[in-house]
């Protein structure tokens, strides 16, 4: 590894890792103290340009790290001590790495001496976090410490990005050494390519004009990549259909009529008929998982062509096999591919495919997306879809948790920016909610920061609630309340008898005495005609967390839905069957 | 189809750990794997023997290049190349058998390195299939302990891994 750059000082190795972080320009660090790290705080509260968030629960500081890069595409960043804060943390960095969220975080171990001897409060930290990491270190000297948080950084934000675990034992936190912080960074093992190959993308771009039955599907990569505007111009100009996955969900705004909406197991009709039914595929930050293709062999039995284009060679022909295959940086490949596009329009042309948007407008007068409407019951659709009515015109940032709510706010919420949805799409970690709507908040104090989720998920983190107090976070927590684990149910009635094991919430909290507790505004709505009112009086206040527990139908379920191992023009459209 | 893989990598602690925990994970084989330093001290050198159809081999390949402490993989049965397994072998050896035991390790060019009044320990070096024609060779009662290295390989000619 080679560093350079820097001024020489002589600094304890507490004081080093302090100024580590404020040469990154961290804003916010996430954090729990203990006894590995008791150095380290002591040195966090020398100085004032890194701001500590103490939150409740380890889990929930990682989550909140996570949150906060994914609104603002800066790294995030957390603390936790040795031992049980790593363990507790663990959830946290696998979420961060299944989405591939930039993350750093500092792990306090017991004294280098003290390794291997079953210390207290030991955990082999880089043995437990080394398959839900891009990289770890553990760092064994003082003077190790700059160089490996460097390495951290640059790990964590290039290429595919995602979570680096720096393991820093406490004896050389107390340790003095000269310290310089290296300006750049090159390692031997670690080459990224950008620049997608000139003749694949050339290759590409004509099969994409010769297209009769084209298809854009975007992922997460879109949005991680900063690529959003360069893909909304490539496929404005090349007039195609275009989908987003879960996680590429304001990639291309969601309004625009060129969008199919989602696809996948919750995705739309058409969204899934043009994916199976296409003859030219261009896959762009996405990887084809089983949330998104369901069964693989299904989805290659029909002949089409595809093309996949992402930044890690590991996702292309993981799961499918591609005729063109790009390795580069989405937005250097898309800017590539716009420059192609113009060129070769010019002369052929591209291929009539008024057909194809006849055959999808056929798909979308399905309305896939109608729900059943009531006058005693509400229903948990009703509920995101008044609130985007509500919140259409503002910047909201929207989290959610992991079950039917999830579904459903990335169903009835229209993103049209990226970074404004935060959920945990690959891990599906139950808990998210509340943390990421903290991360979000403390990047954006003046925004509107909601969090959609239901009765189990936020139990899972609820002790977060105190955090938003102790920094006034005036988060707005939809709770879509149906007593079930609703996703739990789903599955049960569909694939096990409807046998409901275990699936029943029993013994909930009153959700507005322990907002109320908390010192935050609850409310309990429980008739469809006062939702609408509900959601603006908490939107109007403006400086309190509101914790609104909406009493919704216990019965429903989440259409369309794509059943396990089934494939993509197999849905179950609604269940008005039932 | 088998494949041997070279691998450079950071000469680190935990870079072991790394692709031995990538195979199991992703549930990937190893038949061998054999690591030391190279001459370069920075660098260890891995030799790993792994069985897969070709999308499955595509997939590690990336997979360990990925790997931040990885510096190079090739597939060096992608070319012409030389592949070398070291075998130790303790024999009974006593009275009619030993004459026997001594003329099968010749045969195959085995060096006997110790002796006892009842026992031979015979150093083999060949490929694997060489060193499992071997044992074929011998009577099983009369084996008494092996040790084997798993494969290390070379690719011949001007094919160098090299940083």
């Amino acid at each position: 590894m080679e560093m350079t750059g820097g001024q020489v000082a002589e600094l304890s190795g507490a004081e080093i890792v302090s100024r580590c972080l404020a040469e990154e320009q961290v804003e916010f660090l996430f954090g729990y103290p203990g006894g590995a790290v008791l150095p380290i705080y002591d040195e966090l509260f020398k100085q004032d340009k890194v701001k500590h968030i103490l939150v409740r629960h380890e889990q929930a500081g990682v989550h909140a790290a996570d949150a906060y890069a994914r609104a603002t595409g800066k790294v995030g960043v957390a603390l936790v001590t040795s031992g049980p804060g790593v363990t507790n943390a663990i959830s946290g960095i696998a979420t961060a790495h299944l989405d591939s969220v930039p993350m750093v975080v500092l792990t306090g171990q017991v004294p280098t001496k003290a390794i291997g001897e079953d210390a207290f409060q030991e955990v082999d930290t880089v043995g437990i976090t080394r398959p839900c990491v891009k990289h770890n270190i553990l760092v064994k000297r003082a003077q190790d410490i700059a160089p490996a948080i460097k390495k951290a950084f640059h790990i964590a934000a290039t290429g595919r990005p995602g979570p680096v675990v720096v393991d820093i034992p406490k004896d050389i936190t107390l340790e003095t050494t000269n310290y310089f912080y290296p300006k750049s960074v090159a390692l031997r093992s670690y080459n990224l390519v950008t620049r997608g190959h000139s003749g694949q993308i050339r290759k590409a771009v004509e099969l994409l004009l010769s297209a009769k039955r084209p298809m854009i599907y975007s992922g997460g990569g879109i949005i991680m990549g900063n690529a959003s505007e360069l893909l909304t111009q490539f496929v404005h100009a090349l007039g195609y259909p275009c989908t987003n996955t879960l996680m590429g969900l304001g990639a291309f705004p969601a309004t625009d009529p060129l969008f199919l909406g989602m696809l996948g197991m919750h995705g739309t009709y058409e969204a899934n008929m043009a994916m199976q039914d296409c003859d030219v595929l261009l896959a762009i930050g996405a990887r084809f998982d089983d949330r998104v293709i369901g069964n693989p062999e299904h989805f290659m039995s029909v002949n089409r062509k595809i093309i996949h284009v992402d930044v890690d060679p590991s996702s292309i022909s993981k799961r499918v096999k591609v005729d063109i295959p790009i390795v580069g940086d989405v937005s250097e490949v898309l800017k590539s591919m716009l420059e192609h596009v113009a060129e070769l329009s010019k002369g052929s042309g591209k291929s009539d495919v008024d057909a194809w948007w006849k055959q999808i407008s056929v798909w979308r007068e399905k309305d896939c997306s109608k729900f059943g409407v009531s006058d005693t019951v509400i229903k948990p659709q009703s509920v995101v879809k008044t609130f985007y009515e509500l919140t259409k015109n503002e910047d909201v940032f929207v989290t959610s948790d992991v079950g039917q709510h999830q579904m459903w706010a990335a169903q009835y919420y229209k993103f049209d920016r990226p970074r404004r949805w935060i959920n945990s799409g690959g891990l599906g970690t139950m808990g998210v909610g509340l943390p990421y709507a903290m991360g979000c908040q403390f990047a954006y104090p003046d925004a509107l920061v909601a969090c959609i989720t239901g009765e189990a998920s936020i139990q899972m983190c609820i002790q977060e609630l105190s955090t938003a107090k102790q920094y006034n976070l005036p988060i707005k927590v939809i709770t879509l309340n149906n007593r079930y684990l609703g996703m739990v149910r789903q599955w049960q009635e569909f694939f096990h008898g409807n046998r409901h094991s275990e699936s029943y919430m029993d013994a909930l909290p009153d959700f507005v005495k322990l907002a109320e507790s908390y010192g935050h505004v609850g409310m309990r709505i429980e008739n469809p005609s006062d939702v609408e009112g509900a959601l603006k009086e908490a939107i109007a206040l403006k400086d309190r967390l509101v914790f609104m527990d909406f009493i919704t139908d216990q019965a429903e379920n989440v259409y369309p839905m794509i059943p396990g191992g089934k494939g993509l023009s197999e849905m179950i459209l609604d269940g008005s069957s039932d | 189809m088998r494949h041997i893989l070279s691998l450079l990598l950071e000469n680190e602690s935990g870079a072991l750990s790394r692709v031995a925990g990538l195979f199991s994970a992703r549930g990937y084989n190893i038949e061998s794997l054999t690591v030391a330093p190279t001459e370069d001290p920075s660098l260890s050198r891995m030799t790993i023997v792994t069985i897969g159809s070709d999308e499955v081999l595509e997939q590690i390949t990336k997979q360990l290049n990925k790997l931040v402490d990885v510096v190079k993989v090739i597939d060096l049965t992608e070319g012409s190349h030389i592949e070398r397994e070291l075998m130790l072998v303790k024999v009974r050896a006593v009275a009619k058998d030993r004459e026997e035991m001594k003329r099968i390790s010749d045969i195959f060019r085995g060096r006997i390195l110790d002796v006892t009044d009842k026992t031979y320990t015979i150093e083999l070096t060949g490929t694997g299939s060489k060193l499992d024609a071997f044992f074929d060779a011998l009577d099983r009662e009369a084996i008494l302990e092996t040790v084997r290295t798993g494969a290390s390989g070379i690719g011949r000619g001007d094919r160098i891994l090299k940083v």
